[in-house]
């Protein structure tokens, strides 16, 4: 019998070293919470060429560009791309396997093999998505959104493997979510009471609940879906007796949780992020956490309102207009929050600042077309037209993804020890955020006077506008640039960071960059009070008070 | 004060919509811009507040020192919660007001209301179908048209298919490929759709209805300004969904009935012709 000493282990790992183990099946979170970033980013890549090819067919009014059926197949993928293996995983998957255990004081997720599981369930899912496109009869080309009977009809093949990777994304989703809700719950360092929690804590608490509970309801949907187009059932076909309502129904009682789902950690990470560079505690932390869970509850109410033109009775109208008006309380609780953290404080206009706040101003505007969008008689003018298209660009881009962008430049000197680049991070953000505008908002404009989504042909008399949209598409593609430039070459021979660069005080920070594989040599530190930045009121930092300030307290 | 002042002139002085021709569309358009008003002033308010924050709070050179350490403020978070509640209240039920005086809220979803709907229907202008199939939501013309004398409403029975609007007029027993309504006159769109969903929208009118598969659903609206406007199949239904248009041609009333007159005689004509895209 041999006996096991501990030398025996630290000889040789039984994980991969090196640049080898972000293609293996590692268990540690970091390492997986990069591959959900990095695997992520490729598909943003792939999902924003699909939009080029959309701009570029909507840069003349008649369909020149692709054939139409292609063109349908173009805008599904985008949609399904975007959603499913972009942000999704990204906001949820890479920062949170990388920041929860860090924030709960633990060494690793609470189930490190189902993490990797989840984590390997995307790539597989994502080649069999974008592979559909070159089977014969194209890949699935009735939306995102597949609604019956057009799922029905449209070719076979391609919209059963957009089912089968739906339902492969829809899984790791469900895993990845029961595993933030065990670690933040059940993983906290001893002593680390809820109300200690960085903010992002509780927003993937919210979050994972939202995908636990409603995920299964779009997979059981889908699977039925699958019936109707494998086995020529009846339950969403019309002509044996199915309802095509009852599908749009169980689709959006996830896909509406869903956009909370791509928001709720986007707002969490702003919440991280804003202390550290305004050097001011989180203003209201009980309040946000209160409108974080608020919006929890009234995210799973509030489906029907995709669906004012497809005659839902009117009782069912008014109630959902009421309840998607009230999100905007929780929201709006958590935007004045901000700003009050923002005010009065020292903030540092880098990168990281500039994409948080971007997010600020383009969120408000979506949320403001939000609110109109959720009364009705508005609604029923709008619905499926470009106006739609620029709101929830305004929420899923101008919102979550320019807060990715915002962690990547705070968080990158701890994935790596390197700073980014400061003048190439903004050239960056300018490039994004005028190209975002220039793209997004003309399709509001298109939208109110006539434009419908989804077609590849309009009216000429919207070509102008059209035009405008697809210039600010190609800024946005040209800002990838400076950022893929940025990210390589800082991680050789970038500006080292330090453990701390930004003097942050989460615990994230409190061990060395890039941290060890159990995060922390010793102890967990305990931090209970993640945002004690700041100076009390009526007193002065002399080691750090600029002359002016010196002589206006004198004066006082 | 002031930025409140802008919003309201901005939200009254634009003109964001085309034109309106449809006697639900002013009311729409009084709701647009009291949505724009309000909007203006929050996105306003908030962004000014943040650019204000961001150039008089910037950190300048050689300062390290942190802000001030507020962790809260009990009254100002209430203050910022009542306001938006009070706000999307109002929004909310101004807008339930505007749905009820379109025709919005006038029940046609089951077999009771549609009874009482019948009932009423010299009063609303509602014409049920007198068989027993079941009519889902839609908008009935209701609010708009009470009290005043109207003409009995025109019934157009159409089809949606794949991809063209097939509009059958019961009066003369002919189908068209555009829509043809005098103004001033309700107009009754009985849909259906054989294949996909379709969506029926006119943008001028600020309607939009989906033709549901299975779903037989009912659209009224009174035109109140000659000329052409686009029809616009509003949900996607297959690869020539964006050339799925037409146009509702509103006349006159007696350039109306010249209209229908010009294609009684001939039953048989279908002239769809300009609705179907594959040309």
């Amino acid at each position: 019998m041999t006996i096991a000493r501990p030398a025996d282990f630290e000889a040789g790992s039984l994980q991969p070293e090196g640049w080898l183990r972000y293609f293996s099946f590692s268990l540690d979170h970091k390492v997986i919470g990069l591959q959900y970033l990095v695997c992520g980013f490729v598909f943003y890549l792939i999902g924003g060429a699909l939009a080029g090819v959309i701009r570029t067919e909507l840069s003349s009014p008649i369909s020149d560009f692709v054939s139409r059926d292609v063109y349908n197949q173009i805008l599904t993928l985008h949609g399904t791309v975007m959603i499913f293996l972009w942000i999704v995983p990204v906001v949820n998957g890479a920062f949170g396997n990388y920041l929860i255990p860090f924030y709960v004081g633990a060494r690793d997720m609470a189930f490190p093999r189902l993490n990797a599981v989840a984590f390997w369930l995307i790539p597989p899912a994502g080649i069999l998505l974008i592979s559909s496109y070159f089977i014969s009869g194209g890949a699935a080309q009735s939306g995102w959104t597949a609604y019956p009977p057009l799922s029905l009809t449209t070719p076979a093949l391609g919209q059963v493997l957009w089912i089968v990777s739906v339902l492969l994304l829809g899984g790791s989703s469900i895993f990845g979510g029961i595993n933030f809700i065990a670690t933040i719950l059940k993983l906290r360092r001893p002593g680390l009471k809820m109300m200690h929690l960085p903010m992002y804590c509780w927003a993937m608490l919210g979050t994972s609940l939202l995908v636990v509970l409603s995920t299964p309801v779009l997979a059981g949907t889908l699977i039925l879906l699958s019936f109707d187009i494998v086995a020529h059932t009846g339950f969403f076909n019309p002509s044996m007796g199915g309802n095509v309502v009852v599908y749009q129904h169980l689709f959006w009682f996830y896909s509406h949780p869903a956009v909370y789902i791509m928001v709720l950690p986007a707002f969490g990470l702003v919440s991280e992020i804003l202390p550290v560079h305004a050097r001011k505690p989180l203003f209201g932390y009980t309040t946000m956490v209160y409108s974080i869970m608020g919006i929890v509850v009234l995210g799973l109410i509030v489906w029907a309102h995709h669906m004012f033109t497809s005659g839902t009775p009117p009782w069912m109208r008014l109630f959902f207009t009421i309840a998607t008006s009230f999100i905007a309380v929780p929201t709006g609780i958590k935007f004045f929050n901000w700003l009050a953290t923002l005010w009065g404080g020292r903030i540092a206009l880098n990168s990281a600042m500039l994409f948080a706040c971007a997010f600020i101003v383009n969120f408000v505007f979506g949320g403001i077309t939000g609110i109109a969008l959720a009364q009705v008689p508005f609604d029923i003018h709008v619905h499926d037209t470009y106006f739609v298209v620029a709101h929830f660009h305004y929420i899923v881009y101008g919102g979550t993804v320019f807060v990715i962008f915002s962690a990547l430049y705070h968080w990158y000197p701890k994935f790596t020890g390197r700073l980014l680049n400061e003048d190439l991070g903004r050239l960056h953000f300018l490039l994004t955020f005028i190209g975002f505008n220039l793209c997004f908002a003309p399709q509001h404009w298109l939208g109110l006077n006539g434009m419908p989504r989804r077609v590849a042909e309009y009216d000429p008399s919207f070509t102008t506008w059209n035009q405008v949209s697809s210039v600010g598409a190609l800024l946005m593609a040209l800002s990838t640039v400076p950022l893929l430039i940025n990210v390589i070459l800082t991680a050789y021979r970038g500006q080292p960071a330090g453990d701390n660069p930004w003097r942050a005080l989460t615990p994230e920070w409190l061990t060395s960059s890039p941290p060890p594989v159990e995060n922390w040599v010793g102890e967990a530190p305990l931090v209970t009070h993640p945002y004690a930045y700041g100076t009390p009121e009526g007193q002065l930092d002399l080691t750090a008070a600029s002359g002016s300030e010196l002589w206006r307290a004198s004066q006082r | 004060m002031g930025l409140v002042l802008a919003g309201l002139w901005i939200g009254q002085n634009v003109s964001l919509l085309p034109v309106d021709a449809s006697a639900n569309a002013p009311v729409y358009d009084d709701l647009f811009r009291v949505l724009f008003s309000i909007g203006t002033i929050l996105f306003l308010g908030i962004v000014g507040l943040l650019v204000y924050s961001l150039v008089r709070f910037r950190r300048r050179a050689g300062e390290l020192g942190d802000g001030l350490a507020i962790e809260g403020n009990l009254p100002l978070e209430i203050v910022w919660t009542a306001i938006p509640a009070i706000v999307v209240l109002f929004v909310g039920i101004y807008s339930y007001d505007i749905y009820e005086r379109m025709g919005g809220m006038v029940p046609l979803h089951d077999h009771s209301s549609m009874h009482a709907a019948a009932e009423m229907a010299s009063v609303a202008d509602v014409v049920i179908n007198t068989s027993e199939e079941r009519i889902w939501g839609g908008i009935a013309n209701a609010g708009i048209a009470e009290g005043a004398p109207q003409s009995p409403p025109l019934a157009v029975d159409v089809t949606a298919i794949q991809f063209a609007f097939l509009f059958h007029y019961p009066e003369g027993d002919f189908i068209s490929g555009e829509l043809h309504v005098p103004v001033g006159r309700p107009v009754q769109l009985r849909m259906k759709a054989n294949d996909v969903i379709h969506a029926f929208w006119v943008p001028q009118f600020r309607l939009k209805q989906d033709v549901i598969p299975g779903q037989p659903t009912l659209l009224s609206f009174t035109a109140t300004r000659p000329g052409s406007y686009p029809i616009v199949c509003a949900e996607l239904c297959g690869p020539y969904h964006g050339g799925m248009r037409s146009t509702v041609v509103v006349h006159e009333d007696d350039a109306f009935e010249a209209w229908l007159a010009s294609n009684r005689p001939a039953p048989v004509t279908v002239s769809a012709a300009t609705a179907t895209p594959f040309a």
